[in-house]
């Protein structure tokens, strides 16, 4: 099992009374929230927490786009992944992602990427989300009706940028270039691991498996929830024919370890609350303009409860849910798996049977955790669950992981010293 | 109130419905925010004394999903000038509410033969940076019915499911009917319609919901400072954006006295 550490780097720093006294976390959060002095800290906190887990042995460091968002300060996720490309020299590191239709024209993504595949000697993971409503929508005004289509056919640009060898011309529905021949191009070949997350529907599980890609549930409310989906996904696979490769699945879940379950619910209460209260908080107005669910993910969401439409609106669904629940009911429903490492291995093997995930997502940072905590939270778990939650899955091969360069083939960085908080 | 004759023409491969009922000369109407899931009083007054033609627009309902072809906005001018000579309204008076107030201008303006007098009622297209439209669809669904009409009950009988409907495919084709308008206006609202106001030579009558909360109402002088031709001003009293389904009666007798 791969143990992949995820930032989504929080505003830390909302008030109290966020819930009461403003609308949305996202799209229309007000600016004086924000104290740019303040978000310094917290960046360079953020990427020293992402170095550290590094440092500790995690299988890849993770990055991810949010646009207007209180909860998420990482517009461009791949300025974040190129500082860290200098700062490691071995860990994976995994974008998760970069929304196509939201780059004009979208072969600045192949060319990111790629400048991203080559500073890094080969050790990106490329995700392709579609991107939630907030963020491609409200925040950057993309039509609704025209979003899949418009990101179906920049994946296509952007695979074939990639992979074909002589400049050609692109004529799209929505994108035509004359001259398509992007310089550098990506250290692995054909291309580097493609993952998509994505919310319930069928259609991205059936082109996930027809394009041989993982398919990433990045919900927040945990393994609990995450099991029908999870369970539709494996089914879907099994009726087109696949194997049932762990690896060709990813999911996140908030993980929060201590000496004891005791020492942990003290330390992490208030951050999970802070999480699930402040930065989850968000305009139900903003979930589903129209054209956004496909109409064969409304019918199935019309037909049956259990496929719950896109990702978006889950999150929004889980807000209202959420309404004045505490650190109980996060604990009982399983968004946040807490306790001793001895509890959180148990609950861990407990998701790895359920959802049957290779790829784990460990959101170690949440809410406004400090760096102080944050690294404690890593490295216990570094010590004392990764090893033993490591030969999970052993049996199968992960054919999505990325192909790095050799070591010796690979540029000596100059020496840092990164200023570890237990100094 | 008896239902319309209905018949089906072909718009870029999407089966769209044509609604006609009455008699006298012909005057088309091209439905608002949400399209017409079902016949409405307002159609009934106007078919009391000419022939109302109601061509659906693409993927509103009746529309089909003819919205998904057309990716510009010259794709929505040339698919609705088709809808209009398919219905047999090319020279005719053309009514047009909202969004479709919006085509119904542009009609107007780009084949200027094709409409004899014109009514438009709140018509989408225009942006004011001062005073900006309401985005509807970043709304909560409980507060689309007081957005679009002043007696939210008037809306809520628009959409409201009919007994023996598809209960799937009802809510989808409501759904469709807001992507469509997302389509072609998202994310402003702005066409630039006013851009095109000089073209429209036929006269015209610019009708206004006082209680509009989606358009607001100093967009009728800029509408009809614009226009290429004479034009006038109704406010109507107690109505909502779709003031057609507020004030059924009052908007019909305006439009017919102005059509003659």
């Amino acid at each position: 099992m791969k143990l992949m550490w995820f930032h989504l780097m929080p505003y830390t720093e909302l008030p109290e009374d966020f819930r009461q006294k403003h609308p949305s976390v996202w799209v229309d959060i007000h600016s004086s929230l924000f104290d740019p002095k303040r978000a310094h800290h917290m960046y360079n906190d953020f990427m020293d927490e992402l170095e550290y887990a590094a440092d500790c042995g995690f299988d890849a460091i993770c990055v991810n786009e949010h646009h207007s968002n209180g909860y998420g300060l990482m517009p461009s996720p791949n300025l974040i992944a190129s500082a860290l490309a200098r700062r490691t020299t071995q860990v994976p590191i995994c974008v998760m992602g970069n929304s196509l239709a939201l780059y004009n024209p979208p072969t600045r993504v192949a060319e990111e990427f790629a400048m991203l595949d080559v500073i890094s000697g080969g050790r990106l993971i490329a995700g392709f989300p579609v991107g939630t409503p907030m963020d491609t929508c409200f925040a950057y005004g993309q039509n609704p009706s025209m979003l899949r289509e418009r990101y179906l056919e920049a994946h296509d640009l952007v695979l074939r940028a990639w992979t074909e060898k002589d400049t050609f011309a692109f004529n799209g529905r929505y994108n035509q270039q004359r001259y398509v021949n992007i310089w550098p191009r990506p250290v692995q070949q054909p291309h580097p691991p493609i993952w998509i997350p994505g919310g319930g529907s069928v259609e991205t599980w059936q082109w996930c498996a027809q394009m041989d890609y993982v398919y990433c549930y990045l919900s927040y409310y945990g393994y609990k929830a995450g099991k029908a989906t999870m369970d539709g996904f494996w089914a879907e696979m099994e009726r087109l024919g696949k194997d049932r490769n762990p690896y060709r699945a990813g999911f996140a879940q908030v993980v929060a370890v201590a000496e004891s379950r005791q020492q942990a619910l003290d330390l992490y209460t208030g951050p999970a609350e802070y999480f699930f209260n402040r930065c989850l908080h968000i305009d139900p107005r903003f979930a589903a303009p129209a054209g956004y669910s496909t109409e064969a993910t409304q019918r199935a969401g019309l037909e049956s409860q259990v496929r719950k439409a896109a990702n978006a609106q889950s999150l929004i669904q889980g807000d209202k849910t959420n309404r004045g629940m505490t650190m109980q009911d996060f604990v009982d429903r399983g968004y946040v798996v807490i306790g001793s490492p001895d509890e959180v291995l148990e609950q861990l093997n407990a998701l790895a049977d359920d959802l049957h995930v290779g790829h784990l997502m460990l959101l170690m940072q949440f809410g406004n955790m400090d760096k102080a905590l944050t690294q404690y939270n890593t490295r216990i778990f570094a010590e004392q669950v990764m090893p033993r939650l490591r030969p999970r899955f052993a049996e199968w091969e992960d054919r999505w992981w990325p192909k790095p360069m050799a070591a010796a083939e690979q540029a000596a960085l100059p020496a840092f010293s990164p200023k570890l908080a237990a100094e | 109130m008896s239902g319309p004759e209905v018949s089906t023409v072909d718009i870029n491969g999407f089966p769209t419905r044509i609604w006609r009922k009455g008699s006298g000369a012909p005057l088309g109407f091209l439905a608002g925010f949400g399209g017409l899931p079902r016949w409405v009083p307002f159609l009934d007054r106007l078919a009391e004394r000419r022939t109302v033609i109601v061509p659906s627009l693409p993927g509103f309902p009746g529309g089909d999903r003819g919205h998904t072809v057309l990716d510009t906005h010259l794709d929505w001018v040339l698919a609705v000038r088709q809808a209009i000579q398919a219905a047999g309204l090319h020279g005719a008076d053309l009514a047009g509410s909202s969004v479709g107030a919006s085509m119904a201008a542009e009609m107007a303006a780009l084949w200027p033969e094709s409409v004899r007098r014109l009514a438009l009622i709140a018509p989408f297209g225009l942006y004011d940076e001062a005073e900006p439209p309401t985005d509807p669809w970043a709304q909560r669904g409980d507060a689309v019915p007081g957005l679009l009409c002043a007696d939210p009950a008037a809306w809520t009988a628009l959409k409201a499911m009919p007994e023996g409907a598809n209960s799937i495919e009802w809510p989808i084709e409501q759904t469709r009917a807001n992507e469509a308008a997302a389509r072609i206006f998202w994310p402003l609202g702005n066409t630039r319609l006013e851009k095109r106001l000089p073209l429209v030579t036929a006269p015209t009558l610019l009708l206004w919901g006082s209680e509009d909360r989606v358009m607001p109402r100093s967009y009728a002088a800029r509408i009809a400072a614009r226009l290429g031709g004479p034009n006038e001003t109704v406010l109507i009293e107690g109505a909502g954006h779709l003031a057609e389904l507020d004030r059924p009666d009052k908007v019909a007798d305006a439009i017919l006295s102005w059509v003659g």
